[in-house]
This record gives structure tokens, sequence and C-alpha cells, in this order.
């Protein structure tokens, strides 16, 4: 097991190397950079006469002069050793203070999303299969279609407008107007674990709907093997079979993809974000796109990407505890 | 034991007009027909027959392992004496019930083809075996342990300790067989149905296995139901035969009579398509065509579509009625009917 973890902790690390690569790239992508746009909004209009010279100047103020591999080991060694993303131009402060708070709020939208849909999806899964074929199993099966087939903006706006209109509450935003700039509290938490729900309902609902499938078919797989049957031929009772041989084999493919999960939250969240008015990471990422704000993009791709390779080792490490094949082939 | 060997006059097993169908989208498909047999303490039932005969799921429905969609119809009754000496008739427990609970395992016992699917590969071989153990007798976990290990061992698996915590796919193919009898074994069950016990393994290892059942019945007294396709296993472990062929017997006697003085010509082709030492060279007779569908069984006798004696008009009309041969053989056959007539 040791030897595993060290496997998969060093190919993550890997991983993350050839990752932070990539975002450099895709941050050096943009025609322009960040001092073009500063001079465009500082002298535009004023007439004033721009040459190279001055460009110059503000590239090296920025630190924007230096060649590339220097930049980049610039940057990723400030993040590996102080945590620090650098600059943020465009706000005039550091990428850490603009991107802050909306990591914490993004990671427990993800997080609670992640949890609604394994609490919803494995159960009713491993329900669905037992009883195949029954009316419940058929209602399930259409809610799963309505899941994959609703889009979730227009989901989240039909929430939006049940709970202003019967339940008199906001669900836009994370935060209760009175708690928005309160100093953290045990009743700031509860009501961002309140502000949470509709949300995380929202993002879940299309991942239940997919994993609740994932987890009937896989079931229903299981409940016909032949060491179903052993173990019932060795009398052992209805539902203590069920829970101690398929229903554990049927959460391994929900286990195996915790990291499309995650991806396929923070693919959705801007979209939900921006109806529900959550302030997250997407639009923030958006935003410093538009104004070539490099090093808060860079910031944001490398911590989402992070998150999804660190939930693949997570799914990596759970499926070699659930499965003791995964250790075998693996070594 | 001994209070058990008082009552060998009595039949353990009584299997009567056993009639199984499962519901499919195709339509109702009868996989056994009418089917009786019985089986005493301590002896050696063989049920012999091609796939498709029915010979698996006549012996599974003792357990009523048979899936969801299968019928056990309501005249059919398989009537078993338990360990206490009351006598149950199996197709009438409910499903759930816990008497039949009590039945699988505590008092008859299934071993599988297919040793690797029938383990869970994400338990060690000792969870499985001590589950069992803990299922039907009242014992604490760590002796329940023992028990197992103990099994292990008197199966011949060597470092039964190692063993018991090892997974099934760390396991040979002959080991985990092996495995799969400790795991009956250690239920203590009356009667234990084999089916196709040996037929996924190589030759030597199935020598192995059926030596190793023939010692451990001797010790422990069971009675077994040998499911084969293979008349030459067959021949080395039972005492007594049923032929099988499309839900139907069409032959039953002592292993003598089967083996060495077949009367039916099902029978008689079966044993002519088994290669020989003594007769090297020649060539081995095939059964021609095809085990006819289930969905479209013949009427008479299921075997006319092949068989070389044919009686047109008679056989392809009515199912023959038992001839009995002598005390012990009985066959299914026109051929045999008319002389009696």
């Amino acid at each position: 097991m040791i030897k595993f973890l060290v496997q998969r902790t060093l190919g993550m690390i890997v991983t993350m190397f050839f990752v932070s690569i990539m975002v450099f790239i895709i941050m050096e992508l943009p025609p322009g950079d960040y001092a073009e746009r500063w001079a465009f909004r500082k002298f535009s209009g004023t007439g004033a006469q721009i040459t190279q010279a001055d460009l110059d100047n503000i590239r090296a103020n920025f630190g924007l002069d230096r060649p590339a591999p220097e930049r980049y080991f610039k940057w990723i060694s400030n993040i590996v050793l102080h945590g620090d993303f650098g600059e943020a131009f465009a706000f005039q402060t550091s990428v850490n203070n603009v991107i802050g708070q909306k990591i914490w709020l993004t990671l427990a939208i993800l997080f609670s999303t992640l949890i609604v849909t394994y609490i919803i999806s494995i159960p009713v899964g491993m329900y669905a299969a037992v009883r195949r074929n029954s009316l419940e199993d058929y209602a399930l099966t259409v809610f799963s279609y309505l899941g994959f087939a609703l889009p979730n903006f227009l989901l989240a706006l039909i929430l939006l407008y049940i709970s202003i209109t019967y339940f008199d509450t906001s669900v836009g935003g994370l935060f209760s107007p009175d708690y928005a700039d309160a100093p953290w509290s045990m009743d700031k938490a509860l009501d961002l674990l309140s502000h949470l729900v509709v949300p995380a309902i929202i993002l879940a609902w299309s991942a239940t709907a997919f994993q609740l499938q994932t987890v009937r078919a896989t079931m229903l797989d299981e409940l016909n093997t032949l060491s179903v049957t052993a173990a019932r031929a060795r009398g052992v009772p209805e539902w203590k079979l069920l829970l101690k041989y398929p229903a554990r084999l049927a959460i391994n493919p929900v286990v195996s993809t915790i990291g499309f999960d995650a991806n396929r939250i923070f693919s959705e969240l801007p979209i939900v974000a921006l109806v529900l008015g959550l302030p997250e990471l997407g639009q923030l990422l958006l935003k410093s796109y538009l104004d070539l704000d490099m090093f808060v993009a860079g910031a944001i791709l490398l911590i989402l990407t992070f998150m999804i390779v660190f939930m693949n080792f997570l799914s990596d490490i759970f499926l070699a505890i659930l499965d003791p094949r995964v250790k075998l082939i693996e070594g | 034991m001994e209070n058990i060997k008082e009552k060998t006059d009595d039949n353990l097993l009584e299997v009567k007009n056993l009639k199984i169908s499962f519901k499919t989208d195709e339509g109702i498909i009868t996989a056994v027909d009418g089917v009786n047999f019985t089986v005493k303490h301590g002896e050696t039932l063989g049920i012999v027959g091609e796939s498709g005969s029915g010979k698996s799921v006549s012996t599974w429905s003792i357990m009523r392992l048979l899936p969801k969609n299968s019928i056990i119809d309501k005249k059919s009754s398989i009537r078993f004496r338990k360990k206490d000496g009351k006598v149950v008739d199996i197709t009438k427990l409910k499903a759930r019930s816990k008497e039949l609970r009590k039945i699988r395992g505590g008092e008859v016992a299934l071993i599988f083809q297919e040793p690797m699917s029938s383990f869970s590969p994400v338990y060690t071989i000792g969870n499985q075996i001590s589950e069992a153990v803990l299922q039907h007798r009242d014992v604490s976990k760590e002796e329940a342990q023992e028990i197992a290990i103990d099994m292990l061992d008197r199966v011949g698996i060597a470092n039964p300790r190692q063993r018991f915590k090892q997974y099934p796919f760390e396991l040979s193919g002959g080991m985990r067989q092996r495995a799969m009898i400790a795991v009956a074994l250690s239920m203590n069950p009356a009667l234990l149905i084999a089916d196709e016990p040996t037929t996924s393994l190589d030759v030597t290892i199935q020598a192995q296995i059926l030596e190793l059942m023939n010692e451990l019945q001797e010790e422990l007294g069971m009675a077994i139901i040998f499911i084969t396709h293979n008349l030459g296993v067959i021949a080395q472990v039972a005492d007594k035969i049923e032929v099988m062929y499309l839900g139907k017997i069409l032959e039953r006697g002592t292993t003598k009579d089967i083996i060495q003085n077949p009367q039916h010509p099902y029978t008689q082709a079966l044993l002519k398509a088994i290669p020989r030492l003594d007769h090297i060279g020649e060539r081995l007779n095939a059964i021609s065509g095809d085990i006819p569908s289930p969905l479209s069984r013949p009427t008479g006798c299921p075997f006319y579509t092949r068989c070389e004696k044919v009686i047109p008009g008679i056989c392809d009309v009515k199912m023959p009625n038992p001839t009995k041969l002598s005390d012990t053989h009985t066959v299914y056959c026109f051929l045999y009917e008319e002389k009696n007539v």
C-alpha cells in the first residue's frame, strides 16, 4: 500500500509539472501583454504618444521583459515555495488576495455538490437495480433523463423563481446580506451552508442522474454474478448479501470517476454561478483573460486543474482500498 | 452421524414430478419436465447430460437458487429430510424464510463449475469461509476462523493459515476448487451438490479433486449429487446415475447398469462417443444433430429427432412410460416398452 501511495503521489507531481507548463503556455498565448493593456487604459483619449521605449519601461516595471523560461521558473517557484501566485495587475494587489476567498467558496461548492451527488446516486441507484423493472425504477429512469436533458441554468432560474416566490428567500450569492462582510463565526458558516444547498442541488442534478445510472447498471451486473449466488447458497440473508457483495463493487465506477465529476462541476459552475450570483472563480477567470491579467488567470487554471488531478489521486486511493485487485495490477 | 445412519432406510431427498419453466421474452421455456429422483444418506447420485439438459436447473431448485423468472410447477415436490428428522417440501418454503436459509448451506451445500467466479474477488478466502461457518454454527469469530483454517487444511491446501488471508485471484484453479469445497463442507451439510466441479480444471487436478471428494464423503458421510456431462468422471464417483436429456430423464440405474449395460439409444450413443484406450485409431461416434431448442421442444420422446432407432409414428407422438429392466435399472424408451406390452 505504501509503495502504491508513493507511486501515485509521484505520478501526481509529474502530472502537475506538465500541467504548470501548459498553463504557462496558455498564459503566453493571447496576443499582447498586460503592459500594452495598461498603457491603453492609462493613456487612451489623453492624446499622449506612447513610444516603444515607454512600453519597454512599463514592461520592465511589471517584470514582463524577462525571457519566458525565466518568468516560468520565477512564477512556479514562488507558487511552490511561498504559495505566492504573483501580482494581479488589474487589481493592483496580489493574486492571493484576489482569489483567496473565492477559492474556498468554489471548493465549498465543489465538495457540497459531490456530497449531494453521491449521497443520492449511490443508494438510489442500488435501490433501482434491486427493484429492476418496478414502477420506482421507471420513475427514476425518467428523473435521470430529465437530469441529462435539462440545462443547469434553466434549473437554476426555476429554483431561483420558486425560492423567491414561495419561500421569500434569496438564493443569490453565498451569504445573506447580514453576514456578507461579517467575520467568520458559527452563524456565518451555517448561513453559508444554507446558501450552498441550492447551487449544490443544481450542479449535482446532472451528475446524480449520470452516476445513478452507472450504479444501477453495475449493481445489476453484480447481482447476477455467481459469487452472489454462491453467498446465497451459504444461507446469507438477502439484505446482508446485497450490501456485502454487489453493493461494494457497484461503488467502484463512481469512486473511479470522482475526478471526472469535479471536472464537470467546474465546467458547469460559471453559468450557474452567473445566474445565482455566486462569487466563484469561473467569471474571474474570464475577466482576467479579457484584461490580459495573466497571473490571475494562471493561478485559477492551475488551482482548478490541481483540484481535478488531486480528485483523481483520491479516487485511485479509494479504489485501491475498496478493491484488492487494483494493488495487484499496479504492483 | 450415528443417529442419521439409523434412518438410512428413509430417503434424504425425494424429488417428484419436478417441472421448472422460465418466463422469457420469447415465451415460457420449460427446462425441466417431470423429473423424479431420490438420494439416500451417504450415497452419490450422478446426473449426466449435455448442456441445456436441465441438470443444473433441477439441482439448483433444491436450494431455490433459480432466478426470479423461474416457475416451479405447483405439482412438483422436493421433499428433504432435515438433520432434526423433519421432512420439508422445499418448493413450498417462502423465498426469504429463515427455514430456507438454514437449509442453504446448513443442510444442502453447492459447489460450482467456476471456482474463480464463485468467490467474490474483493474478500479473502478466509472471510468467505468464516461467513459460511458463522451463518450455520453458533461460534465466535475466532472459532469460525479456526474451523475455516482446519477445513482448508483438510481439503489439502498447504499453509492454510496463510491462504486464509489471501484473495481468490492469488490461488490457482485447483486450489480455488479445493477452497470452494472447504466452504461447502465447513457448514457440515447432509447433501452436497457438485455442479460440474471438475469441468474447468485440467485432467490431473480433476483426478485429485475427485479423489478428495471421495475421501471426504467417506469421512463425513454426506450424500452427493454429482452433475457432469462427462461419463468417465461419473463412473468413478457415482453409486447410481440418471441420464437426462432436454429436461427429462431417459434412463436410470446403478453405475454398473448404465456404464456396462446401457439400454437407451441416447446412453449408448453417449458411451460410444467416449475415446477409449483399447480402441485407438477408430473414429469416435458423434451423435448427429444438435440438442433442439427448448423453445421448440419435440413432442413425444425428446430424443427422437436424433435417435438412430426411432420408430416413426410412435416416438414422436408421446413420451414413453418407464420400463423396469431390473430392480435398479429403468429406461424410458418404446423399444423396451413394446416388448413388455
